[in-house]
């Protein structure tokens, strides 16, 4: 099967040097595998997420997606593009923009059709069950419509790799089970690969592995 | 949705932001027009002055202002002796002081200057313009409290009102014609005027009377009316400062769209690592934040067109300014206002756009 990420002893740290958050970190995710970075708050699994995606850069190491190096600013770029999305744990949606013009963001950036755009919209958005919703201004939606919003962003590009920080952390019990719910089939239905940050076990037990972190480091593996 | 979008919607939801920003480009934009068209104006009633149904004016070299110029009023009728030129007019420019008013402008011409002619004669005539006989504006008139046969005091003398004229040209209606040796008389310049207006021959070229000058006459230039006014250098002052003041209001209005832009940027540090986040390049973040600029820029300009054309409206209809200054805007004007209002725009977004562009993601997805 082909390797989606590869993470080669990767070492990222802040404040000058005096913050190491990711001492050495090496992982390989492959096509259509979800895997879940497990730990506390603090031991690196968000900064891995974004030294994955290259919203941050290391400060040593190898960064491979879809088989390109993550160095070069416009390889981020088209990266981010055609082949990551991401998920965070608040929606990050704009506020005084609506449900559909915040999903489209990613096609305005790819320079994708406005046709194509809004079929794929209206496919993701009837299968989050927000087609409702579309018109209407992220401040007048509900949490968990809002985090529906961001992971039909997050897609709107079919990319490859999914990448999410704690996605259903700012959710209630309920919505929080059917968002994760939600997002499991979509990436399993088409074959992708996640890659779940979480310090949720309950979560991270439905996933295809589960990789402990602890103090910038993966110290163990679950299947 | 498309990029544009985006920006509209940025402008629109800070309206208050990019009034501002607006309102300070508008007001750059009507002050340079306005002083432009001001000045402008002025130039013109001067250079319709110095026309006088002419196509060529000839003066002293080298003089600063034509006020100081000393022509032989004799090189007129060696003009008017050369096959090429239909009619050659002096005329001795001056200003006199009068009781009440300080200064007057005053004309020297001869009775049969076109002035004379193009003006309508609203008492006496032009039989009886001569000696010490004078022909005053209708506005002089009217500040002299003077009627055809009044007797006024300028300067050292004292002269009869041989009439009353309206003239278009505010100089002219609020000036004195007197004629040109009584004019000479009174300003010391016996047998001088500052120009000689000349009217060309038909089928003949000015290149003509100005090589005539050139050989004939060497501390005399001759030139066509169109390349006086460009060279003359009072006139280059009056457009120079116009266009230093207008750039000057420009410069404010340029900060005050830097100043929009910064806090549009500082206030949605989250938004654009958001759009960095969904794929938008260095590149894209940079041409938003300049849309913004520009599109702020594009409303200032066309509210400072509406305000300047409003101000020079109300300028024209103020009867004091009447026929002294015609305000006036011409294309050049107006594209070359729009044209530093792009510059602006993009001068102004320069930081904020680079700011934009470097932001770390990462980073600023965790700034409060």
């Amino acid at each position: 099967m082909i390797t989606q990420v590869t993470v080669t002893d990767v070492w990222k740290s802040f404040d000058g040097g005096r913050i190491e958050v990711l001492k050495g970190v090496s992982l390989e995710v492959r096509q259509g595998e979800v895997i879940a970075l497990c730990g506390t708050s603090g031991c690196g699994k968000s900064t891995l997420l974004n030294v994955i995606s290259g919203l941050e850069e290391v400060d040593r190491g190898l960064v491979r997606v879809a088989g390109r190096d993550v160095v070069e600013e416009s390889t981020r770029v088209d990266l981010l593009r055609k082949h990551i999305g991401y998920v965070f744990q608040l929606h990050h949606l704009m506020p005084d923009l609506t449900l559909a013009e915040n999903c489209l963001l990613p096609v305005i950036a790819a320079g994708g059709g406005k046709q194509q755009g809004w079929e794929r919209l209206r496919e993701l958005a009837a299968a989050t069950g927000v087609s409702h919703r579309l018109g209407q201004r992220v401040r007048e939606l509900s949490g968990g419509e809002r985090q529906r919003g961001a992971l039909v962003r997050s897609l709107m590009n079919d990319p490859q790799v999914l990448l999410c920080d704690e996605p259903t952390g700012a959710l209630d019990e309920s919505n929080r089970e059917k968002v994760f719910e939600l997002l499991l089939e979509l990436v399993r239905e088409r074959g992708r690969t996640m890659i779940l940050a979480t310090h949720d076990m309950e979560l991270a037990r439905r996933c295809d592995r589960r990789l402990r972190m602890r103090d910038g480091t993966i110290e163990g593996e679950d299947r | 949705m498309s990029l544009w979008r985006m920006i509209f919607t940025n402008l629109r939801r800070h309206r208050v932001r990019t009034a501002i920003g607006a309102t300070g480009i508008a007001l750059g934009v009507a002050t340079m027009l306005s002083v432009v068209g001001l000045l402008g104006g002025a130039v013109k009633m001067f250079e319709q002055i110095l026309r006088n149904d002419s196509q060529m004016v000839v003066f002293e070299k080298n003089v600063s202002d034509l006020f100081f110029s000393n022509v032989p009023v004799g090189l007129a009728a060696e003009l008017e002796g050369l096959a090429c030129v239909k009619a050659a007019q002096p005329v001795l420019f001056a200003v006199i002081a009068s009781p009440g008013r300080s200064i007057i402008t005053c004309f020297g011409i001869q009775a049969n200057d076109g002035r004379l002619r193009r003006g309508k004669w609203l008492q006496g005539g032009v039989g009886a313009f001569k000696g010490e006989a004078v022909v005053l504006g209708e506005r002089a008139a009217g500040f002299l409290n003077a009627k055809q046969g009044s007797t006024i005091p300028l300067g050292q003398g004292t002269y009869t009102v041989a009439g009353v004229l309206r003239m278009e040209n505010g100089f002219e209606n609020g000036g004195v014609f007197m004629p040109l040796d009584t004019c000479q008389k009174a300003f010391h310049k016996d047998g001088l005027c500052s120009v000689i207006t000349v009217a060309i021959a038909d089928g003949h070229r000015l290149s003509e009377v100005r090589e005539w000058i050139a050989s004939k006459r060497e501390h005399f230039s001759a030139m066509d009316n169109d390349e006086f006014s460009r060279s003359y250098v009072q006139f280059q002052i009056i457009k120079v400062t116009a266009w230093v003041v207008g750039g000057c209001a420009f410069l404010l209005g340029g900060l005050s769209v830097t100043n929009t832009m910064i806090l549009s940027v500082f206030g949605r540090i989250k938004e654009l690592a958001i759009a960095r986040v969904c794929g938008f390049s260095r590149g894209q973040v940079a041409r938003m934040i300049f849309g913004e600029s520009l599109l702020i820029c594009a409303m200032g300009t066309v509210a400072g067109w509406l305000l300047s054309w409003a101000l020079l409206c109300g300028l024209r209809a103020v009867p004091q300014l009447q026929g002294y200054i015609e305000p006036s805007l011409g294309w050049a004007e107006i594209a070359g206002a729009s044209g530093l209002s792009a510059i602006t725009a993009l001068l102004g977004a320069m930081y904020p756009a680079w700011y934009a562009a470097r932001l770390k993601p990462a980073q600023a997805l965790r700034f409060e």
